[in-house]
Order: C-alpha cells, then structure tokens, then sequence
C-alpha cells in the first residue's frame, strides 16, 4: 500500500474549551469546500453555545472571495447565540482578501 | 489555429501590436464546484515556468477562481456546461487568462461588477468576486451576451524575476 498524495481539502475542527471554542481551519477555502464546512461550523455552534469563537486561520493554504462569504455568514450565525467571534492568524494573502471587504471594521483579526 | 491567425490579421489591421504568444494552454472543465480547485492546480502549474513570486500566483490563482466561481454558481446555475480557460503567456512576463462560458450571461455588468453585489444571497456570496478579480490582476474586462454566456478577460505582468533576485 502506498501513501495517498496530499490534497489540500479543506476541513474545520472545532474544540470547545471553557467557554472558547476554537475552529481550527485547513486547506483550500473556496465555493466547493465552503459550502460544506459552513455547516459542520454551524452545528457545533450552535450545539456548543460558547461565548466566544475563535476562528484560527493559520492552516488555511487558499482562500477567495467564498471565504468572505463563510467567514461573514459565521459572524451573523455567532451573535444569533450571543457568541463574540475573532479571527485568528489569517496568511498575508488571505489577509489581502479580509482587507479588501474591509472585514477588519467588522471583527477583531489577531496574530498568534 | 484559424482563430488566432484570424485574430492577429484583426489586430494588424487595427493598428496594434501583433501579441507576442510564448506558450498558451487551453482547458474545457465542466461545471462541477470540484473544478474550482482542478481549475486553480492546472493555471499554477502552467505560470510557474515564469517563476512568479508567491503573491504574484497566489492572485492569479484566486482571480482565476472567482472567475470558474462565477461560470458554476452563476452562469450555469443549476444546470451543467463547459468552462472554457484559455491560459497565454505573451511577450517577456505578460500572463492572459481568457474564462468563457455559455450559460446565461450577465443583463448589467456594471452593476454586477459592484463590490458586494451579489443575486445569491442564500448561498453566502460575498458579492466580491469582480472585485477581487479587478484588484489582483492589472486588467479586467468582461463581455456577457445574455441567453449566449460571458468572456472574463484578465491581464497581469509578472515584475521581471531579474530585478527580484537583485534585491
């Protein structure tokens, strides 16, 4: 058996602790892969229920302007519980795109 | 081969340069989301023989998905057809992405190319997808026919990798 050659699918994992979940993002955020995570970010949300999110960014390789659209859904999904979201080590290219929707006026981006 | 030769006699008679082609490759993708990433991997491979700068290829990348974005979730909505890219490298470090579709077409660029409009607001559309394309690349211009598809067409010169390595 050989090993499988790496692609860069994206993934969310989320670990709640105290009450601070941190989302963990990976891989290659765009239309295709957006669709799908946004859910498994909403479900443990909501079932969660923490008082802050932190969205860490720092495994995120490709982001475009589907990204925008999850990160924004996420903001308004987060207050629906009362929930305070940041972001957390977004790459200079992603960060590119967060300047470009003016995301930073909107919620606290912060560096590890 | 016949449109080209047709193109660059077009260009001649009008008085402008004859583009100088250096390599060009030409993908037919169909309308599957899956493509976005395919799309991506191939324009990545095929500008590396410029040796960009990682910025450089990552906006390629990222204009080149809004683009194939674009053909899935608006063009062919919820129907299938093929994403036309044509990928050239002219003159020294110049790169030419031509994306075509033939799905519905756009009734309004202009207001379709506003930052933040979007006509799908259920589906978490940023409505930034023109513009990102417009910021990271030098040139966009975009053709639509409604009922007959559109043709995004977006230029950007790579700095030259000499005066990089210089530095």
């Amino acid at each position: 058996m050989g090993s499988r050659i790496r692609n860069n699918k994206a993934e969310a994992v989320s670990v709640l602790d105290g009450h601070t979940m941190i989302i963990s993002l990976t891989g290659d955020i765009d239309h295709h892969s957006a669709k799908r995570i946004r859910g498994e970010i909403d479900s443990s949300l909501f079932t969660g229920r923490p008082k802050r999110a932190v969205m860490d960014m720092s495994g995120v390789e490709f982001m475009d302007s589907a990204g925008l659209g999850l990160i924004l859904g996420r903001v308004a999904c987060a207050e629906k519980i009362g929930c305070k979201l940041t972001l957390l080590s977004p790459s200079p290219q992603v960060m590119k795109i967060l300047d470009l929707a003016g995301v930073g006026r909107l919620i606290e981006i912060k560096q590890k | 081969m016949t449109t080209n030769l047709k193109s660059e006699n077009e260009k001649r008679k009008s008085g402008r340069p004859p583009e100088n082609l250096r390599n060009e490759v030409r993908i037919e993708l169909p309308s599957n989301s899956i493509n976005e990433g395919v799309a991506r991997a191939i324009t990545s491979v095929f500008i590396s023989q410029l040796d960009p700068t990682f910025e450089e290829l990552a906006d390629i990348k990222c204009a080149v998905s809004e683009a194939v974005t674009n053909c899935i979730v608006h063009a062919y909505r919820d129907t299938q057809g093929i994403i036309y890219i044509t990928i050239k490298i002219l003159d020294e470090r110049t790169v030419r992405i031509e994306i075509r579709d033939r799905g519905c077409g756009i009734e309004d660029i202009k207001t379709a190319m506003q930052p933040l409009y979007t006509t799908d607001s259920e589906g978490e559309r940023s409505g930034m997808g023109f513009t990102v394309m417009e910021s990271f690349m030098d040139r966009l211009s975009v053709v639509s026919s409604p009922g007959r598809g559109t043709k995004v067409t977006m230029v950007k010169t790579l700095h030259d990798g000499r005066q990089k390595s210089s530095k």
